[in-house]
């Protein structure tokens, strides 16, 4: 199982801050478009992704147990 | 700990304290404070938002790379969170390096890259709405799934 987190605008649109997926194997690609298919989320396409708290690229592959957190423009400072 | 998420009023005193050294000549303090009036339109207060464990592992990041890039330089940044009223302290960052001209260039450069990669987001509240800032759109591609420098905002 993986776990997702949504943050700021992201958190608020999906109206959850976690949410526990089966993501093992996809891309963060494929796993973007499946997320946006079947929740009410604002595109993810450009959204930058983290697994287990490091920034990843689209082609990265998910393993079981990755968490993966969304990281919507970051405006800190 | 020299990166911290403080969800409490950060004591600026005790960021400095953690670069202070014999060798250095120098330790520059950037206090970022929360503005009232940005582009004419008037900030009731900001929530701000982290993915602490990774926003800290992003500060200590950016502490490597000015070591990194200034040797003898020693980095120490504190990032609060939650609601913080005008003119309270957002963060604070202390960097001592011997000479003073690095320690103004490497506090610089720690600002900028907090904006490009460390997981903090604020809400400004305005008395008419309220709004996460940041390209909410997303339409800047990140080829590479990251921030490249230059990728700035503010």
């Amino acid at each position: 199982m993986n776990k997702i987190l949504f943050f700021a605008h992201l958190r608020d649109a999906a109206d959850r801050e976690e949410l526990q997926i089966k993501a093992v194997g996809k891309t963060v690609a494929e796993l973007k478009t499946e997320l946006m298919k079947n929740y009410d989320l604002p595109q993810l396409e450009t959204v930058m992704t983290a697994i287990n708290e490091e920034f990843v690229p689209d082609d990265e592959i998910i393993h079981d147990g990755d968490v993966i957190a969304f990281i919507p423009s970051v405006s800190g400072g | 700990m020299r990166y911290e998420i403080s969800k409490e009023p950060i004591n600026i005193q005790s960021v400095i304290d953690k670069v202070v050294e014999r060798e250095a000549g120098a330790i520059t303090t950037f206090i970022g404070t929360v503005r009232e009036l940005t582009d004419g339109k008037k900030t009731l207060y900001l929530i701000y938002e982290a993915y602490e464990t990774m926003a800290v592992k992003k500060l200590a990041q950016i502490g490597k790379e000015i070591e990194e890039r200034w040797p003898k330089a020693k980095v120490a940044i504190t990032h609060r969170i939650g609601r913080l009223d005008i003119t309270d302290v957002a963060v604070v960052i202390a960097v001592s390096t011997p000479h003073r001209a690095d320690a103004y260039e490497a506090n610089r450069y720690a600002i900028e890259r907090i904006k490009e990669i460390v997981p903090i987001w604020k809400k400004e509240h305005w008395e008419d709405g309220e709004a996460w800032v940041g390209n909410q759109l997303e339409t800047v591609a990140y080829p590479s799934g990251k921030p490249e420098e230059g990728d700035l905002h503010e």
